[in-house]
């Protein structure tokens, strides 16, 4: 048994179509890092300076793991992830 | 890029941000991506998350709802394609705001609002390198050609 991940809909044309990537690793990181090894195409839309970004958020089962213990949260061998975008924006910078 | 809408979904997007104003005022877009156009099917407001001082010129639209709207998409045979904001007195345009948190292959409508009353709606999507946005060719059909 393996983890999965699942790829929100606007990040599937980097992973080859694909909804749900199989992954291995024992923490939340490993997983992430076998994601990114596996489609190193979506690194520049999932981390910027090598953490992950604002409105990317990861939750294993409904947990995110930011409640949780980041990316040090150790998940099941056969555990689901999923990768869930904040969606943000707005008008001006101030 | 091309994206189709009809006057009707349109109407949709411009009475949320007028509803919002002075705050801002976002949702999802379902449909279809079909090579070089986004064909809309649905338009469906979504709350804005941020705090109350924020709202007049920040949106946020939770994860539970980006899941509930992939699910919703998903149950129609339609994909979620992208999201629509208001900009309240400011023009149509992204902000750098907009794109730090832009997702990539998404289309992103705006709609400037002032003074309460929506003015134009704009289409954009993010480049590639992330670096900028391009407008897109916002086609908007007739709600008479729907029925």
């Amino acid at each position: 048994m393996m983890a999965t991940i699942r790829i929100p809909t606007p990040l599937r044309s980097y992973t080859g179509g694909q909804g749900e990537i199989t992954v291995s690793g024992q923490t939340v990181q490993e997983a992430l890092d076998d994601l990114l090894r596996q489609y190193p195409d979506l690194q520049k839309h999932l981390l910027s300076e090598g953490k992950l970004r604002s409105f990317v958020n990861v939750f294993v089962g409904d947990e995110d793991v930011r409640y949780l213990n980041g990316m040090e949260t150790p998940i099941a061998p056969d555990a689901r992830l999923m990768i869930v975008p904040s969606i943000a924006g707005g008008c001006s910078p101030r | 890029m091309e994206v189709v809408l009809t006057a009707a979904q349109k109407r949709i997007m411009e009475a949320h941000g007028e509803a919002s104003y002075p705050h801002e005022g976002a949702g999802f877009l379902l449909g279809r991506v079909e090579d070089k156009r986004v064909v809309i099917e649905e338009v469906f407001p979504a709350p804005n998350q941020r705090e109350a001082e924020a709202r007049r010129n920040r949106y946020e639209i939770s994860p539970h709802d980006f899941l509930r709207a992939e699910r919703e998409a998903a149950g129609r045979g339609l994909e979620v394609v992208g999201v629509f904001h208001s900009h309240p007195d400011h023009p149509a345009l992204p902000s750098a705001f907009d794109r730090e948190h832009a997702l990539p292959r998404f289309c992103y409508l705006i709609t400037s609002v002032e003074g309460g009353k929506a003015r134009t709606t704009r289409a954009w999507h993010l480049r590639e390198d992330r670096v900028a946005f391009e407008e897109d060719t916002l086609i908007i059909t007739s709600t008479e050609e729907e029925a």
